[in-house]
């Protein structure tokens, strides 16, 4: 059976007057249903830009350019406008970080917990307004017919981001993309949150792919992580294998710059430098300049995808350099 | 506990009920405003009573009584020069400036908002709308008014018309100013991503966002409006006589300017008053509605 959604080769690239940038390269990856997948990385490496390249809703002069997104049997990247509007809401929901900001603050909960319902399930208001309570009794929000009549700014941002994941899985959808939606909230909520969509997840059964740049949230919710960075993906592997045996020096470097709370002498490390624009040219390996493994192969030579068991992929050369002396100690 | 969260539940609702009262206490607190609400509220109490508010018809002639002065026998404001009660014109008028101030704004603000929705929606509708709209403030206005009657003839409705279309231009700047910001919130985003289509986020989601610049827009625009509907009557272009139309009476009024100074004063002192108040509103809601406002400054 096919995964629920099967990203291949996704490049996105922006026309400006002068070039081309693409910011998102060759990105493969696939989620199934009840699975949940972090897609991990710094500010500015393409995570973003990967979800809203599925939802089909990239910012003005952002365009696929290559690659194929299948959700179920559909592919996304050939539907025309009306066709996406049918299956946004529907079958792919997405939430977003800031929960102030993604309510219309001048219509009430109830206004815009019915708009989905009303899109894609043709319900009357009437109908709707039944549903939204069971939906906000659902996500957990005490008094939830009350709530109905209230604006954005008259609840907490926890209540808010309830709110938004009520509204987002209103039509129970296959798929959620998650775009950061703890990062604004403080720790507890974040927990609470988290427990939430768990919960939701596996009562509907939908994939999940939660963007984050935080390692904690990754290690309490995620199935399988995925590490982005400048666009591309450097290290694919389950939770487990990403902490206990990160093998792309990226992801080794964002653990270390993870503090460690039963060591309190103990001195974060960094990644020196900064992400790479789309713009900025480099050869070989994206990483090679902020690497502290950079050998001169890196320098000169895009390394590929190195598969080190069937679900852990890493692009580095280190990995070829590991797996020949594997090679050396067998034959030996 | 519960009688507490009760209270607060309580408190809660009364204060969501009290939102537009809130505002409205706002622009209370100004006292300009404060006159000008009075001086509306009355004009539009003695346009829909003017027919029991006044014991003579406007049309009623008494060629016996020409001319006299306010007070004098059982006319408030006296009479005009065929004797018809200068107090039953005036209320009368009031009646048509209201009207046609209210259908022109309201016929300008909806075409102002179709076009700024669209402008600002789409990029590529922006340029075409925007220069013809800029084509059309290019034009003064009572000029372009004057051009759109000599095209459809004199009438009222014709006025309505050309002050309609003369109010367009503005509206659809403000509603394209602020579809501009609104539509890069993240709210909106969010509605693409459960599957809206461009109809329902502009209508139902951008829409009620730009209510509060056009609610100000369009208590200005009144005054405009009554402003220049008898600016155009006066000039003969309007109301034609023997319609009690302020601008038309002011008109009339003017030749006797001498001997019954009172038959250009009362209708001016109307249109003074009315747009006097409109603006003063308008300033006031300005003020009320913008809670970045500081109104010390």
């Amino acid at each position: 059976m096919n995964p629920l959604l099967q990203v291949t080769d996704l490049e996105t690239t922006f026309h400006t007057p002068n070039k081309d940038l693409t910011a998102v390269r060759n990105v493969s990856f696939s989620v199934d249903h009840g699975e949940t997948l972090c897609i991990v990385g710094e500010s500015g490496c393409g995570k973003s830009l990967t979800s809203l390249s599925i939802m089909g809703l990239l910012p003005a002069k952002g365009r696929i350019t290559n690659g194929t997104i299948l959700l179920g049997e559909e592919e996304l990247t050939k539907q025309s406008e009306v066709q996406m509007e049918k299956i946004r809401g529907n079958k792919v929901s997405m939430i977003f970080q800031e929960p102030m900001t993604a309510l219309n603050p001048v219509l009430t909960i109830g206004f815009q917990l019915r708009e989905s319902l009303m899109i894609h399930r043709q319900m009357n208001k009437k109908a709707a307004t039944v549903k939204s309570i069971e939906l906000l009794n659902k996500v957990g929000i005490p008094s939830p017919r009350e709530r109905l009549k209230q604006y954005p700014h008259e609840l907490s941002g926890g209540m808010r981001q309830r709110v938004m994941i009520a509204i987002a899985l209103a039509c129970e959808p296959d798929l959620l993309i998650a775009d950061e939606p703890t990062t604004a909230l403080d720790v507890t909520i974040q927990a609470q949150i988290l427990d939430l969509i768990d919960e939701l997840q596996q009562e509907i059964g939908m994939g999940v792919i939660f963007v984050t740049h935080d390692m904690g949230v990754v290690a309490e919710i995620a199935d399988r992580v995925m590490v982005m960075y400048g666009g591309e993906v450097v290290e694919t592997a389950d939770v487990d294998a990403i902490f206990e045996a990160p093998q792309h020096p990226y992801t080794k470097g964002l653990l270390h710059s993870v503090p460690d709370v039963d060591n309190p002498m103990q001195e974060l490390k960094i990644i020196e430098g900064s992400m790479p624009g789309p713009d900025d040219k480099i050869t070989g390996c994206r990483f090679h300049p902020r690497c502290p493994f950079a050998m001169e192969k890196c320098k000169q030579k895009e390394p590929p995808l190195f598969n080190l068991s069937p679900m852990h992929t890493s692009k580095c050369w280190l990995q070829e350099v590991t797996e020949s002396e594997s090679n050396t100690v067998i034959r030996g | 506990m519960s009688s507490v969260a009760g209270l607060k539940e309580k408190q809660e609702k009364s204060w969501k009920e009290h939102r537009l009262i809130t505002i409205f206490r706002d622009l209370v607190k100004n006292k300009l405003a404060a006159i000008g609400i009075v001086i509306i509220a009355s004009i539009f109490i003695a346009a829909v009573f003017a027919p029991w508010l006044s014991s003579y018809g406007p049309y009623e002639q008494d060629l016996s009584g020409t001319k006299l002065a306010a007070g004098a026998d059982g006319h408030i404001l006296g009479t005009d020069n065929y004797g018809r009660d200068m107090w039953s014109r005036l209320v009368h008028g009031a009646r048509l400036s209201l009207v046609v101030g209210l259908s022109s704004v309201a016929i300008g603000l909806i075409g102002g908002i179709g076009l700024g929705l669209l402008a600002g929606y789409y990029r590529k509708l922006d340029g075409l709308i925007m220069r013809v709209v800029d084509l059309l403030f290019a034009f003064p206005g009572i000029l372009l008014a004057m051009l759109i009657i000599a095209m459809l003839g004199t009438s009222l409705i014709n006025v309505i018309i050309a002050i309609s279309i003369w109010s367009i231009p503005g509206c659809a700047r403000i509603v394209r100013g602020s579809v501009l910001s609104i539509k890069q919130q993240e709210y909106i985003l969010a509605m693409k991503t459960l599957g809206a289509s461009d109809r329902r986020i502009l209508l139902k989601h951008i829409l009620p966002n730009c209510t509060a610049p056009l609610i100000v827009f369009a208590t200005m625009r009144m005054a405009t409006a009554i402003l220049s509907t008898s600016a155009l009557s006066y000039l003969g272009l309007g109301a034609q006589p023997p319609t009690p139309e302020w601008g038309a009476m002011i008109a009339a009024g003017q030749d006797f300017m001498w001997e019954a100074p009172h038959m250009a004063i009362i209708p001016g002192l109307g249109i003074m008053l009315t747009v006097f108040a409109f603006n003063v509103v308008g300033d006031g809601l300005r003020d009320a509605l913008d809670p970045n406002m500081d109104m010390n400054v």
